[in-house]
């Protein structure tokens, strides 16, 4: 027992070690130091699964898809969390937040991390939904934190509808089960993911079918995937700006490897519905309303997030693609997309500090005021628009190609939502980075690492893929079918 | 007693249906409580017979969480709620309850043929609950977005949960870690929300969701 448990100490044991601990220090520097160094054990526990893969219990395990995942997850978890205490620091100065608050705050990121990396690593499809919800009710009571009308406007929001999202999830993985039973019979290895994809092809069809609308609705919903995207934009624009990070550039991951998975099955079962046609569409519908809503936003964390559904677009429709290429592209979009919208965010943050407001019309000529600050946010915005060298360029070329050899039709939306989203972003920054200088110049303490880190990796990956990653997602890809 | 047992499960899970439909028209708020409590005693009812069909004794703790915190606890604290934030009386409507009746009609023949054509070859218990439970899922879904107040959408979406539990008992041995976690997701969820109406009492001085709707965001 000990030995089943004892690898996932780091990505488990920590945060929720941490967790409890946090709600405990009153002090916010500390706990803000504490909670940098969780974040750190968990990456570097998280980073070890890539030497020693532990063996899969009927609850927990890894394989090469969920550790791609993982570690992501870890990574930016860890780089939010160096972000998150210069960000704290400034609110509790500006009255913002109050001592209790950071308390509880850290607390929860903690539990979030909990949440997500269990989901990540659960071998059983239960266990994972419990996790998804966990790490929903996490973050739900943190975009409600400044309690403000909007925040809790958008909390609510976000609340209903993750609830019912979720709610259908765990509808669709009711019906899993009971496909499952008539082969593997009752108990708890009938859940597991190395059971289920084993024996999927004698599945009832019909009932897998079902199940997979419901699923794909139901995580769907997490994803921000259009038209169950509602609470995305809310969510992410009023609560503190970490979260918005984590939100984008996890969370949403996360629901999409529930997704993943569960595609994976419907693949396995030759009497079963493609899923790609249905990811396709939704993708597709993302990205093109995604991209269309860029151009009428005057809140500046909000035409980020609106970003954030076109890119979960893109991935999903790469997703629904399939075939070793799409799936390769998708991957490698998801990491990118990760790395750079949640750097832009770090950017945001402190911007949106010092400036005292989130209106685009009131920031202007940052790279005048703020050089650090303002450049990053230029690379970042250049990075998500896909303009080369950065990997998000790389990863939609494939996209695009891939969609091109297989089905050229589909080539003309996806390419025409990118050309729009990337007008829509050129536009935006140009006021927010160049032209004279508008509104506060107060000096920024911003810590730069974390920004400038994920940047330098999203253009190395621009540049040069060592070919050991190259190869590992290949395998990933081939393994997604 | 093959068909006893069938005809008992079928019933109760009817019954839900049926409790999901009063749920649809009541108009006062202390009577919409009443009737959801009656929901979660049935669901309860439901679920032990289930464990006694199944011999599967962990659903009877499935049951009594189902009874003890579903049909007494919540609606108690609800009530109090509702008191004490001394929110209107009437449920308020988006929709007219003639037509979210018709809906509710539309949605429950939706569920029964579509869920007994896919589940041919399941055994005939799961397959009755499993479309039974569709329907109430769907009908709490109804509920969510046809009615404005807060306190009705959170019953909504608690008898949205009811039809879930509904389902992971029809299916024959599923784990117990899954409905224990539905149970403590459940309460955690209540947690949740029970802080957001205190807190949206705060700052509003009201429950009703139309009152928060000055926000759009973008558009100042």
């Amino acid at each position: 027992m000990i030995e089943t448990v004892l690898p996932y100490l780091g990505v488990l044991g920590i945060p929720i070690a941490a967790a409890a601990m946090l709600a405990c220090i009153p002090n916010y520097r500390i706990s803000a130091q504490i909670n940098t160094v969780a974040c750190l054990i968990t990456l570097i526990g998280a980073a070890s699964f890539l030497i020693v893969k532990p063996d899969a219990s009927t609850l927990l395990f890894i394989d090469d898809l969920n550790i791609v995942f993982i570690v992501v997850n870890a990574f930016v978890g860890f780089t939010t969390s160096v972000f998150s205490a210069s960000y704290i620091g400034h609110e509790i100065e500006s009255g913002r937040l109050k001592q209790t608050h950071i308390r509880f705050y850290h607390a929860m990121f903690q539990a979030m991390m909990f949440g997500m990396n269990l989901a990540l690593i659960a071998n059983n499809i239960g266990l994972m939904w419990v996790a998804v919800e966990l790490a929903t009710l996490t973050t739900v009571v943190m975009v409600g934190l400044y309690r403000t009308h909007e925040a809790l406007e958008a909390a609510w929001k976000y609340f209903i509808l993750g609830s019912v999202g979720i709610a259908l999830a765990l509808f669709g993985t009711t019906l899993v089960y009971v496909a499952a039973l008539p082969v593997l019979g009752e108990g708890l290895p009938t859940m597991a993911w190395t059971n289920l994809i084993v024996h999927v092809a004698r599945f009832e069809p019909a009932l897998l079918n079902l199940a997979f609308v419901f699923l794909l609705l139901g995580y769907g919903t997490k994803v921000g995937l259009v038209p169950v995207h509602g609470w995305l934009p809310d969510a992410h624009a009023e609560g503190p700006t970490p979260i918005s990070a984590v939100l984008s550039g996890l969370l949403l991951n996360v629901a999409l490897y529930a997704v993943l998975r569960f595609k994976m099955l419907m693949a396995g079962n030759a009497g079963a519905v493609a899923p790609g046609p249905l990811m396709i569409g939704m993708g597709l519908a993302s990205l093109t309303f995604g991209a269309f809503m860029l151009y009428r936003r005057r809140d500046i964390k909000r035409l980020f997030a609106y970003s954030s559904i076109e890119h979960m677009g893109i991935i999903t429709f790469a997703f629904g693609i399939g075939g070793p290429l799409a799936n390769f592209a998708g991957l490698l979009h998801m990491t990118m997309h990760s790395l750079t919208k949640s750097a832009i965010f770090y950017a945001v943050g402190h911007i949106a500090q010092i400036k005292g407001t989130q209106k685009i019309d009131e920031i202007r000529g940052l790279t005048q005021s703020h050089p650090l600050l303002g450049w990053g946010l230029v690379f970042g915005v250049l990075a998500i628009a896909g303009l080369p060298p950065m990997g998000i360029f790389m990863s939609e070329f494939l996209i695009v190609t891939s969609t091109m050899a297989r089905d050229p039709w589909l080539a003309i939306p996806l390419v025409a939502g990118l050309l729009v989203g990337f007008g829509a972003l050129l536009l935006r920054l140009n006021t927010i980075a160049f032209g004279e200088p508008l509104g506060s110049n107060a000096p920024c303490e911003a810590s730069y690492l974390p920004l400038y880190c994920h940047l330098a990796i999203v253009l190395a990956a621009g540049i040069y893929l060592p070919s050991a990653l190259v190869h590992w997602f290949q395998a990933i890809a081939l393994l997604l079918g | 007693m093959e068909t006893l047992t069938y005809d008992v499960a079928h019933l109760f899970a009817g019954g839900m249906v049926l409790v999901s439909f009063m749920l649809l028209y009541q108009d006062r708020m202390s009577a919409l409580l009443n009737v959801f409590a009656l929901h979660a005693a049935v669901l309860s009812l439901s679920v032990a017979w289930q464990a006694y069909v199944q011999d599967a004794p962990h659903l009877y703790v499935t049951a009594s969480i189902a009874l003890v915190l579903k049909a007494i606890v919540i609606p108690t604290a609800l009530r109090r709620i509702v008191r004490r934030l001394d929110i209107h009386r009437e449920v308020e409507t988006a929709v007219g309850i003639g037509v979210t009746m018709l809906g509710g009609v539309g949605l429950v023949a939706l569920s029964i043929v579509l869920m007994l054509k896919v589940t041919a070859g399941v055994d005939p218990l799961g397959r009755q609950d499993l479309a039974f439970a569709l329907a109430v899922i769907l009908l709490g879904l109804l509920m969510m977005v046809t009615r404005r107040n807060a306190v009705s959408q959170v019953v909504g979406f608690l008898s949205l949960e009811n039809g879930l539990i509904l389902a992971a008992s029809g299916a024959r041995g599923m784990p117990l870690v899954v409905e224990i976690s539905i149970a403590f997701s459940v309460l955690i969820a209540f947690f949740v929300i029970g802080l957001f109406l205190f807190r949206i009492r705060e700052r509003f001085d009201s429950v009703e969701l139309t009152a928060m709707h000055t926000f759009r965001g973008d558009r100042s």
